[in-house]
């Protein structure tokens, strides 16, 4: 199982937890097996198949658009973080 | 005794409206929240302008203390109890004919923000965001940095008696993390550039109930950078100038300048604003440089250069730093690691202004921009120096020359100026 980390308006998919778990072997199969589960889920962070403007998503704290993006791999015990996209420092 | 700086009571200013997001346009209540709900854009401050014009004068604002509160009624805390204030703003507006002469510009002006009661610009933001922590209850108060947020923050929450997070990127220039250290915050350090620490600070938000300024304060935070767009147009007789070079990291300094001169404009404080916005970063980071050439949208990117406080390889305001870019009629430049150093020598050189290496930055591209012709001779420019030289000596140091030493006797002197070096440029 893959855990998928959640930004606080996602968590309204996970009844308020921080953190759930999910399968699948790309991150667009985890994000879409949390879609089945939680219908809704998978609109809010992909538009026209992209990751949302204002979402980066991390696979093991990197940004997979510096990696193949929805396409990336994962494997068990790998996290995923699905975040806002903040900056200034 | 009339110098002596005391607490300085602030009305109230009741013209917060509440947030809007600047993506879909959806509107919250003024809360310690900074991304939309529905679609996850950024949340916006919005106010009663119709009140505030009532409130505020060019009359009025000239009575009040030289600092950024001046112009309370267009910055979102309400309760004036709650301002802490380090008197950061009303910095120096520094007319810079030297360098405008060597720049072949007709009219330059200088704003020096590296004199601010932490040395940046980012005590205006943190002055706002600490004073909002506290308006909303907060008793700790956190920030990611790349260094001068880290001092402000840890500056501000001391005075404030706040508990306080800093993280920062391990590879943080030295004088930095001492002048953090010195305010006694909690300090980590991440292995990582600044978009590890940033995506770090995100998750701990998301966990702590703690009022991070860049991040769940972000929307008030964002707001202190108005006030280098209020100033300048008070400082110039209540005009906005032809054009304003603003350095670039996450793109919130430039939009919020320009929002702020837009702002004067709609309450009938100034005419028309015709500035010209114009970016600076440096060639090692540029992602809004590069997508406002190329006529493209913002790709991140990975940092590589010695100018690590605009090191933003993915800047969240970064698209809307380029609408402005765009509306404006601007331009935008970047300066490599070379002209970055010969930027901050210059402007010590001709204006006696030391600033770090994001003000390097900025008079490495205005030189750029002049010498392609994108920036008119006969404009009035200001440019923005947002940080002060003391803070990155690390990475000059090493590319000054050492002075030649002599013992103390008139004739090694003699021997000196005979073998014909120059005395002012060793």
């Amino acid at each position: 199982m893959v855990t998928v980390r959640l930004a606080t308006p996602l968590r309204k998919f996970s009844d308020g937890r921080p953190e759930i778990t999910a399968r699948g072997k790309t991150v667009r199969e985890v994000l879409e097996n949390i879609d089945r589960e939680k219908p809704g889920f998978l609109e809010k962070v992909v538009e026209n198949g992209e990751i949302k403007q204002f979402i980066n998503i991390f696979h093991n704290n990197e940004d997979v658009r510096f990696k193949k993006g929805l396409d990336t791999e994962v494997e068990e015990d790998d996290v995923i973080s699905i975040l806002p996209a903040v900056s200034g420092g | 005794m009339h110098n002596v700086t005391r607490p300085h009571h602030h009305g109230d200013a009741m013209t917060l409206i509440g947030l809007r997001c600047r993506n879909c346009g959806k509107r919250y209540p003024a809360e310690a929240l900074s991304i939309c709900e529905e679609c996850f854009g950024p949340l916006e401050a919005e106010y009663d302008y119709e009140e505030i014009k009532e409130r505020f004068s060019r009359e009025a604002v000239q009575k009040r203390p030289p600092t950024l509160w001046r112009y309370r009624e267009l910055l979102p805390v309400s309760s004036g109890s709650c301002i802490v204030d380090l008197h950061a703003g009303f910095t120096p507006l520094h007319r810079a004919d030297n360098l405008a002469e060597e720049l072949g510009i007709r009219e330059l002006y200088i704003k020096n923000d590296s004199v601010n009661p932490t040395f940046s610009f980012k005590d205006r933001v943190v002055s706002v965001a600490v004073s909002k922590a506290i308006e909303f209850g907060f008793d700790t108060v956190g920030c990611a940095s790349t260094g001068n947020l880290a001092s402000s923050v840890a500056a501000h929450a001391a005075k404030a008696r706040l508990k306080c997070y800093i993280f920062i990127p391990a590879n943080l220039n030295l004088g930095k993390v001492v002048q953090t250290l010195a305010y006694s915050p909690r300090l980590v350090s991440v292995e990582g550039n600044y978009d590890d620490v940033n995506r770090l600070c995100t998750e701990i938000a998301g966990y702590y109930n703690w009022g991070f300024v860049n991040i769940n304060l972000r929307p008030y935070y964002a707001e202190g950078s108005k006030t280098l767009g209020y100033e300048v147009a008070e400082q110039l007789g209540w005009e906005a100038p032809d054009r304003a070079v603003v350095p670039v990291a996450s793109g919130s300094l430039l939009t919020k300048v320009y929002r702020g001169l837009k702002e004067l404009e709609t309450i009938g404080v100034i005419d028309e604003v015709s500035t010209r916005m114009t970016a600076a970063q440096s060639e090692g980071c540029s992602p809004v440089t590069t997508a406002f050439r190329t006529g493209s949208a913002i790709k991140p990117v990975k940092p590589k250069t010695i100018e690590k406080s605009l090191a933003i390889g993915n800047p969240a305001d970064g698209s809307y730093a380029l609408k402005v870019l765009r509306e404006t009629d601007g331009s935008a430049g970047a300066a490599s690691d070379e002209e970055i150093i010969e930027g901050i020598k210059l402007l010590a050189r001709t204006e006696g202004i030391f600033t770090e290496t994001a003000g390097g930055v900025v008079i490495g591209t205005l030189k750029k921009l002049v010498e392609e012709g994108e920036i008119d001779r006969d404009e009035r420019v200001v440019a923005y120096i947002t940080g002060n030289g003391l803070k990155t000596q690390d990475v000059l140091h090493s590319y000054l020359q050492e002075p030649p030493v002599i013992k103390a006797d008139l004739e090694e002197f003699r021997k000196l100026i005979e073998q014909k070096k120059e005395v002012v440029v060793w």
